[in-house]
């Protein structure tokens, strides 16, 4: 009796993890492996690249992985020097932090076709921006951002956008990863007379540089999803590698293409993540933080 | 700042100074994220025809319900609130019941794999699960949960899933074990233990896992979009009339999307930290 009660006990937490492992094994690697197989796998049963070659040769192509890319390198540093900024100020635990605290949060809890729109509201020619310049004597009449001819407008407004919404994950990391660093440490710094600037510097970003990492990890890894807030700000004048895949599949109707461009997706969002943990040389524990 | 470096800086001119930049630079950036939300609240809250009016007003000066009431009563908008709803209160429902034993089993069990599961719910939150809805379509036309509300609901759980299981976690955790055993020593089994003791203490934790998943649910677009045709969410349809729809319609729509966030955060702010910050 008191053995099967013991043998209980021990499978009780793997009969309660079950659940979920099946549920993931059913929504995320058994898609994966078909995505794998929509792109590589006619619907006659055989295998062929005809699909792979015909998404290398869409006229939308290098313009989606250059746009993509380049929206990376232009937003997530962005992100992570914002971010910073309002980590720190979170932490230096002024009178009233934890209100800065919630505001800084609330775009987290934002779509990017919603901020999208939001800042539509700022960038269209009769918005907010061309009210403010123009009234502020910066320009003459309304200029026109979002438009095709004016393709630096349009990462402009794409970049302040999707920086404007998802810094606030990336803050959330930091703040979360400021708070582990033991209080001594700052009030050491202070004893040996380090200013802010100095203990922020030397004591403060060392320590803080694990979070750091995966706030980088995880914001690459998002941002290779932009798509609502491209579609919304610039419509199909500025193409995207996830705003292709669902083009062709909500578009056009066809699985294999969409899914070749999911399966770009995939494979750049390993790559990058693999790249990351080399360059960086993160170690296991580290990632998990 | 501490008492003992306050002591040491004998010119309160330069504490005076460092306060004006903290504040000053915390209220610049409050200012970035809040801005855009009382433009929004501006646009939606105006006429129809008041796009074209430019230079625009800032001030609340001229307000009206008239945008709202059209996008309202707009074919689809209202149905497509209700699908919103459903698909994630659905969600609610399944992230949690797989979620959250898995997040009682981590915090409360020492066992082989355990770093491995918690690894896989790590690699989880990364995935971009939305680009898995392309082969689930496929999948789903065949299962006849193509254009259904639960088909949505389940892509949107696999979202949510590593976060409830963070948060339960977290939530279990903070909850003493010692409780627990107590109870199974005064006669309770395992399960009424947990039922009675650890369930009521981990309820308010356990609501802000619920709110978070909503948040994920209302505002997913990508796999929305891709699954529905018909039964649109609130998302899936302004993506879709997007490239159509009038101005005052997408800002309508911004707004009516933006809105409960606001009030969700506010309700989940002190577990912020668990979910992206957290072990």
């Amino acid at each position: 009796m008191k053995r099967t009660w013991a043998r209980t006990e021990e499978l009780l937490p793997y009969a309660l993890l079950l659940p979920s492992l099946i549920f993931l094994t059913l929504l995320i690697l058994i898609p994966m492996v078909q995505a794998l197989l929509l792109a590589i796998q006619a619907d006659t049963g055989e295998l062929t690249t005809r699909y792979l070659e015909r998404m290398a040769i869409d006229v939308n192509f290098n313009d989606a992985w250059r746009n993509t890319l380049l929206l990376i390198v232009l937003i997530v540093p962005l992100q992570i020097v914002l971010a910073l900024a309002m980590a720190l100020l979170v932490n230096s635990r002024f009178k009233g932090h934890q209100w800065f605290l919630y505001v800084y949060a609330i775009p987290l809890a934002i779509s990017d076709l919603a901020a999208g729109i939001l800042w539509l509201a700022v960038f269209t020619e009769r918005g907010y921006l061309n009210t403010a310049a123009q009234g502020l004597g910066i320009v003459d009449q309304a200029k026109v951002y979002l438009s095709f001819e004016n393709f630096g407008g349009l990462v402009a407004a794409i970049v302040i956008a999707e920086s404007w919404r998802a810094t606030a994950i990336v803050m959330v990391i930091l703040v979360a990863g400021l708070q582990l660093i033991p209080r001594d440490y700052f009030e050491a710094a202070d004893l040996f007379g380090a200013n802010r600037l100095r203990r922020t510097l030397y004591v403060v970003l060392p320590l803080l540089r694990p979070s750091l990492q995966s706030a980088l990890i995880i914001r690459t890894i998002f941002a290779f999803q932009t798509f609502a807030v491209v579609l919304a700000l610039a419509g199909r004048n500025m193409p995207v590698i996830a705003a292709e895949a669902y083009n062709w599949y909500a578009n056009n109707r066809d699985a294999h293409l969409a899914a070749s461009y999911a399966l770009l997706l995939l494979a750049l969002t390993i790559l990058f993540t693999f790249v990351y943990l080399r360059v960086l040389g993160l170690r296991e524990a580290e990632v998990k933080r | 700042m501490s008492a003992v470096a306050a002591a040491r800086s004998p010119r309160m001119n330069a504490r005076t100074w460092d306060r004006v930049l903290i504040y000053g630079g915390a209220i610049l950036l409050a200012l970035w994220v809040l801005v855009p939300f009382y433009l929004i609240f501006l646009s939606a809250f105006s006429r129809p025809n008041d796009v074209f009016t430019y230079p625009k007003p800032l001030l609340p000066t001229d307000l009206s319900t008239e945008t709202m009431q059209t996008f309202l009563g707009s074919t689809g908008v209202f149905a497509s609130v209700i699908n919103s709803v459903v698909v994630a209160v659905l969600t609610i429902v399944i992230s949690l019941a797989f979620g959250a034993p898995a997040g009682y089993a981590l915090a409360r069990f020492t066992f082989r794999g355990r770093q491995a599961v918690q690894l896989v719910v790590l690699a989880t939150k990364m995935f971009p699960v939305a680009i898995l809805s392309i082969p689930l379509a496929v999948a789903f036309l065949r299962l006849g949960l193509y254009d259904n509300v639960l088909g949505v609901a389940l892509v949107h759980s696999a979202m949510a899933l590593p976060f409830v299981v963070l948060v339960t976690a977290g939530v279990f955790a903070g909850v003493s074990n010692e409780l627990e055993e107590a109870a199974m020593t005064l006669g309770c089994s395992r399960l009424t233990a947990f039922l009675r003791v650890a369930l009521p203490l981990a309820l308010p934790g356990l609501a802000a896992a619920a709110i978070f998943t909503f948040v994920i649910s209302w505002n997913e677009v990508f796999a929305s979009s891709i699954l529905t045709l018909r039964q649109r969410t609130l998302p899936a349809l302004v993506l879709f009339a997007l490239q159509q729809s009038p101005l005052y319609f997408k800002f309508a729509g911004g707004f009516f999307m933006v809105m409960p966030a606001i009030v969700f955060i506010f309700f989940m702010r002190r577990y912020l930290l668990n979910l992206w910050g957290g072990r």
